[in-house]
């Protein structure tokens, strides 16, 4: 029996879906079996990230609703065999999401996958209750920001509180992956510190992601920016974000500046 | 130590519980009120000027028929503040107002309450700031951080073993502890114990109120941003000071 991770974060635009391909992409390549589940009815991305968007057919909805069956539905990636997609529907309505749906594509796929990684749409409505619901583990994507650092604290309440597990009595395993993470503007006091951000959500963190230009250089490519490039400073920090999760103990680094003296004082817009 | 004052009276919106008497009429109305007139013969001036609600739950009674019914009760004395359990189509503008929400109490024995009759007023009055040995308020401690959009209330002392997160609120009848940071918002005394405080190790409160005064961060000294602070009432005066 595998385990369902929601990555989620209430505010929109913090690095859902990037996490979502990255993780599934790191995972798999460790030889876990993985699939990774769109949640985001009407507004799919995750197929472009992952790269998938031509060879969508059936997805999540029509699965839910019977018009299709989940092993038609899931899509096996190119590069790594042991990762798959299901999509979520771009025309259908998010309203189509029914709890016992949801529940019987979870279980199944919990069945016949090490993990399920859930990508949540922004929000607190439907959608991202119906994505958190039966997960065992969620990851609470957060940007050193106040208004995304609330926005994660109202998710975590609401993960407390709504989903399956809570109702059961029992805990969601909750963990922080603080991403878009500027060495430059948290030296010059810009951004929240991570230490601020870990006291006002208290949960445990799972990693740092530096902001980088990798990510929408990965994502215009339609790959996963741990498959895009493996050294990349992003692709390293969700490879040892992916190790924490499966429960390896490895030691967090806070990203540093780490260009020169020069560097500092010209090179704040070279990016 | 530094004590401030607040600089303006804001208005006040005060909670207050009121232990109210429910009636639950029974049809034939007729037969209910002469069991009522029995009753009340027994305990004069039972009635008198207590607030009373009158329970209609599962009956089956038109309009018309509830306005007879308030009005005859009238007609002895009863004063009906609210109704429970009615339907819009059995109320009116002329009716009392319809009513929910309410929390049982005990039953009362109309024999009780001629022995302590002398001090009905006392009930409608906010609890005395007085404090009495032996007075027990009830109590719950919660080990999880408030987080943003949760609401936590209780009618007595609230402590909170974490931290209370913007966008959050803490709504005690008695006192507030805070063992954290408090962003949000924490409101005590609400039911007007003006004797109620709010503690907390670490301030850095969207708003604070005890018995409807209240202050807003902005309101707040910027030196006690971060403190280890307590606010009390003091003749009507919202008080705060650092702890430790």
């Amino acid at each position: 029996m595998g385990k369902a991770i929601v990555v989620t974060s209430g505010k929109g635009g913090v690095g859902k879906t990037t996490t979502t391909a990255a993780l599934g992409a790191a995972l798999a390549s460790r030889g876990e079996k993985v699939v990774v589940v769109d949640f985001d009815v009407g507004l799919r991305n995750l197929d472009l990230v992952m790269g998938a968007e031509r060879r969508v057919v059936y997805d999540l909805i029509n699965v839910i609703h019977g018009e299709a069956k989940l092993q038609q539905a899931l899509i096996r990636d190119k590069r790594l065999e042991n990762l798959y997609l299901l999509p979520a529907s771009q025309t259908r309505d998010k309203d189509k999401l029914t709890p016992e749906g949801v529940e019987q594509v979870i279980t199944s796929l919990k069945k016949n996958f090490d993990w399920v990684i859930c990508d949540s749409p922004a929000g607190i409505e439907r959608g991202p209750t119906m994505a958190m619901r039966h997960a065992d583990v969620a990851i609470v994507v957060t940007n050193p920001e106040v208004s995304s650092v609330r926005d994660s604290d109202r998710i975590i309440g609401l993960l407390d509180a709504k989903t399956a597990r809570a109702e059961r009595g029992e805990r969601v395993e909750k963990h922080l992956l603080l991403t878009r993470y500027d060495p430059v503007r948290a030296e010059s006091g810009d951004m929240l510190q991570v230490d601020d951000v870990l006291e006002i959500l208290s949960i445990p963190l799972l990693g740092i992601i530096p902001e980088s230009t990798d990510v929408l250089r990965a994502s215009n490519l339609g790959t996963p920016v741990t498959l895009a490039d493996k050294h990349s400073e992003t692709a390293q920090a969700y490879f040892a974000a992916a190790r924490r999760l499966t429960g390896e103990s490895v030691p967090i680094t806070i990203p540093t500046d780490r260009r020169g003296f020069f560097g500092k004082f010209f090179g704040r817009k070279a990016a | 130590m530094s004590e401030t004052l607040t600089a303006e009276k804001p208005i006040r919106l005060k909670g207050r519980s009121i232990l109210a008497l429910v009636l639950s009429p029974e049809l034939p109305f007729d037969d209910w009120l002469r069991r009522l007139d029995d009753l009340a013969a027994r305990s004069a001036g039972y009635f008198l000027k207590r607030p009373i609600i009158l329970d209609i739950t599962g009956l089956d009674i038109e309009r018309e028929q509830v306005r007879d019914l308030v009005s005859r009760l009238g007609d002895r004395d009863v004063r009906i503040m609210g109704i429970e359990g009615a339907a819009p189509s059995q109320l009116a503008a002329d009716l009392p107002p319809a009513m929910s929400g309410g929390r049982p109490a005990s039953d009362i024995d109309p024999a009780d309450i001629q022995a302590e009759s002398p001090q009905p007023a006392a009930q409608s009055k906010p609890a005395a700031p007085e404090w009495k040995p032996g007075r027990t308020v009830p109590s719950i401690i919660v080990t999880e951080p408030v987080r943003s959009g949760q609401s936590l209330m209780f009618e007595g002392d609230i402590t909170v073993v974490g931290s209370v997160g913007s966008g959050a609120e803490v709504v005690a009848g008695g006192s507030i502890h805070i063992y954290g940071t408090l962003r949000g918002r924490a409101v005590a005394g609400s039911a007007g114990d003006a004797s109620a405080r709010i503690f907390c190790s670490k301030l850095e409160a969207e708003l604070v109120a005890i018995t409807g005064l209240y202050k807003t961060s902005e309101d707040l000294e910027p030196e006690l941003r971060g403190k280890s602070v307590q606010f009390w009432l003091k003749n009507d005066v919202l008080m705060v000071e650092k702890l430790g």
